[in-house]
């Protein structure tokens, strides 16, 4: 056990566990504030591909990733205005942002560069940088956000607003604070990080977009918010640990074995994210409780 | 009128949906007109498309149906995807284990199966299972909410990732060939194999799949009609999915009705194995489904939650699944994936208008 716990299998679990902490990051302000984000998949799918076309076009990956956030932001302001103006339901809507981006990304890209498995390979060079060849910019980046989303959260007018307003909307509404801009401005701001955490999936980690290249990270990383009880900090140690069951899985490739000789296949570590959110949203280890007011749309006359 | 008010708003929503599609197609320099025309021209015009267009409807029909059954109830089943990968499995499980099934390892017969049952024992053992199997997917979120009131929203997308990597386990591990290159179980016995409908009428081609799975989605269509709204059960079902609490104070417990709603919601997914691993493939392949547990959701949602909403959903669903081959290979610019786009925003568009359609 202790040899497999070597320097190169943390960095791959920081590496994984990057896009994760920016996502979780996006879906705290936005459940904070009492909306769902289901769709946190399709929002890194958007940045994903906006960052590679961008770097691919720009030959510069920080305007790829501006690019990829601006495009997440956007995505995000059209779940908006269908869960906070129309009132959509948050699960339907989020659900058709995610299938949307199963699509549209193919669909431009097999127009624009005739090929809608993937886009253009962009050379190395032009990629998010690496720190000896292991530490990238973006999880550096990451690792900065923790401590500047607690500041925000904690710390500042616009956080209390926020929190105040994923409690008790109609409290918060009577002290006069602006409900509806209020989740408005949240939901973008999910929008824009989950859409970096996918950017450095596809001009970090890989050099090209292909198709649903998230592979559930939207969903691993909404588990990892529930596990971390919607609080910045302990959403650090959540995406860690789930990135390092994926770095697992990836270096022990295929089966497990443990020291009695005893193998386990990988599907049986892939699942411990999926599993330990279930055990932890029935309570077995403490409660993790949501915003009180997650879900429910707010409209004054109520 | 009610029905007028009850189809206006999926209505308005896919007319929209093709509006902005078009305006997508637009803008990657393309004819709308005539994408839409291939993607809806292809459907209906010979027996062999219609065969293929009511083949891709029924799996539709049956996630459908589950979702809408735990909507009724007041519960989102997003873990359609998951049961019916459990289920498909499972009752590959017992097609090979009861169908007699011997497999071909590099030129040695290896028998596979327990033993070899008749048709008429197989086929119903085969079905139930899927039932089953499904249901007991569907029944876990069901009593974690009852008893935990954890969400099932959360625990069926855990459970769909959680499920599909366990099916996967097995087969690669224990029910593949081996030497297949495909992750893919070994087939089921012959006398598991549901019957095709070009076995008893001649004039459908031989490459249509269609099967005894699409007669057994119509009848659970009106299975499910009866139970919800002609039986006792139905009834109390509906009552917690409007007002839970009301529904308490009227003697109906809330979460035994919890419990059987994500129980049969997980049992109608499972069908669609019915439709895959009898009716068409004859085994369990890895990631057959392409998001038809999603889709159910959608086609759920445009149909209502009522049966027949759902057959008319369900087959606007495989019409446009049906087109987009034909729009990949004889559009210039336009590929497959506006099929995809289409239905998402259809999705979203009639989420924006349940607000004014309950008024």
């Amino acid at each position: 056990m202790s040899e497999l716990l070597t320097l190169s299998l943390i960095f791959s679990a920081i590496r994984l566990a990057t896009p994760l902490i920016f996502a979780a990051l996006g879906g705290m302000f936005s459940e904070r504030s009492g909306i769902i984000n289901i769709a946190l998949e399709g929002l890194m799918l958007a940045g994903a591909f906006t960052a590679a076309v961008a770097t691919y076009e720009l030959n510069n990956s920080y305007l790829g990733l501006l690019c990829g956030m601006a495009a997440g932001g956007a995505l995000a302001l059209v779940y908006a205005v269908a869960v906070i103006q129309f009132e959509a339901n948050q699960v339907v809507a989020g659900t058709a942002i995610n299938f949307l981006m199963l699509g549209l990304p193919q669909l431009i890209s097999g127009a624009v560069y005739d090929s809608s498995g993937s886009t253009p390979q962009i050379a190395k060079e032009f990629l998010l940088p690496e720190f000896y060849n292991r530490l990238s910019i973006a999880s550096i980046l990451a690792f900065l956000l923790i401590p500047l989303c607690w500041y925000v959260l904690y710390k500042t007018p616009f956080g209390l607003r926020l929190r105040a307003v994923g409690e008790n909307p109609a409290a918060a509404d009577a002290a006069g604070i602006n409900v509806i801009k209020l989740r408005y401005v949240a939901v973008i701001l999910s929008g824009v990080l989950a859409a970096a955490g996918g950017a450095y999936l596809s001009i970090g980690q890989s050099s090209l977009f292909t198709r649903g290249m998230t592979a559930g990270r939207g969903f691993i990383a909404l588990a990892a918010l529930i596990l971390a009880k919607w609080k910045p900090v302990p959403v650090l140690f959540a995406c860690l640990f789930f990135g390092l069951t994926e770095a697992l899985t990836i270096q022990i490739q295929g089966v497990f074995k443990l020291p009695s000789g005893e193998e386990i296949p990988v599907q049986f570590i892939q699942i411990i994210p999926y599993v330990l959110t279930i055990i932890v949203l029935a309570g077995f280890i403490g409660l993790s409780r949501a915003p009180k007011a997650l879900g429910i749309p707010y409209s004054k006359e109520k | 009128m009610k029905i007028l008010r009850e189809i206006i708003s999926p209505l308005v929503a896919v007319l929209l949906a093709f509006v902005v599609g078009a305006i997508i197609i637009l803008l990657i320099k393309d004819n709308p007109f005539e994408t839409y025309s291939i993607l809806l021209a292809n459907s209906f015009g010979s027996v062999k498309d219609i065969g293929w267009t009511l083949f891709l409807a029924t799996p539709l029909i049956f996630t459908g149906l589950a979702v809408a059954v735990a909507f009724r109830c007041g519960l989102f089943n997003i873990g359609a995807e998951g049961q019916l990968y459990v289920a498909s499995f499972a009752t590959a499980w017992v097609g090979i284990k009861f169908g007699g099934t011997v497999v071909d390892i590099f030129g040695k017969q290896e028998d596979w199966s327990w033993m070899s049952l008749p048709a008429i024992l197989l086929v119903p053992l085969c079905i139930l299972t899927a039932a089953v199997a499904g249901g007991i997917w569907g029944a876990i979120p069901g009593i974690l909410r009852a008893k935990f009131g954890s969400s099932e929203v959360i625990n069926t997308i855990m459970l769909n990732f959680t499920g599909i990597a366990l099916v996967s386990y097995f087969t690669q591990y224990h029910y593949k060939v081996p030497g297949d290159p495909i992750l893919q179980t070994a087939p089921i016995g012959k006398a598991a194999y549901i019957p095709q409908l070009k076995e008893y009428f001649s004039f459908i081609p031989d490459d249509v799949p269609l099967n005894f799975a699409f007669l057994i989605a119509i009848l659970m269509c009106v299975l499910v009609y009866i139970f919800l709204w002609k039986t006792k059960w139905g009834y109390e079902l509906r009552a917690v999915g409007q007002n839970a609490s009301a529904a308490e104070y009227g003697g109906i417990s809330p979460r035994k009705q919890i419990i059987i709603a994500m129980t049969l919601s997980g049992a109608l997914a499972g069908l669609v194995a019915i439709n895959e691993v009898l009716g068409s493939r004859h085994n369990y392949y890895d990631g057959f489904s392409a998001e038809l547990g999603f889709l159910g959701i959608a086609v759920a949602l445009l149909g209502r939650n009522h049966p027949l909403g759902i057959v008319v959903a369900a087959l606007f669903f495989a019409v446009l699944q049906r087109g987009e081959i034909f729009v990949d290979a004889f559009t210039r610019y336009v590929s497959k994936d506006i099929a995809t786009v289409l239905q998402a925003i259809a999705i979203l568009f009639v989420a924006c208008l349940q607000k004014y359609s309950k008024k």
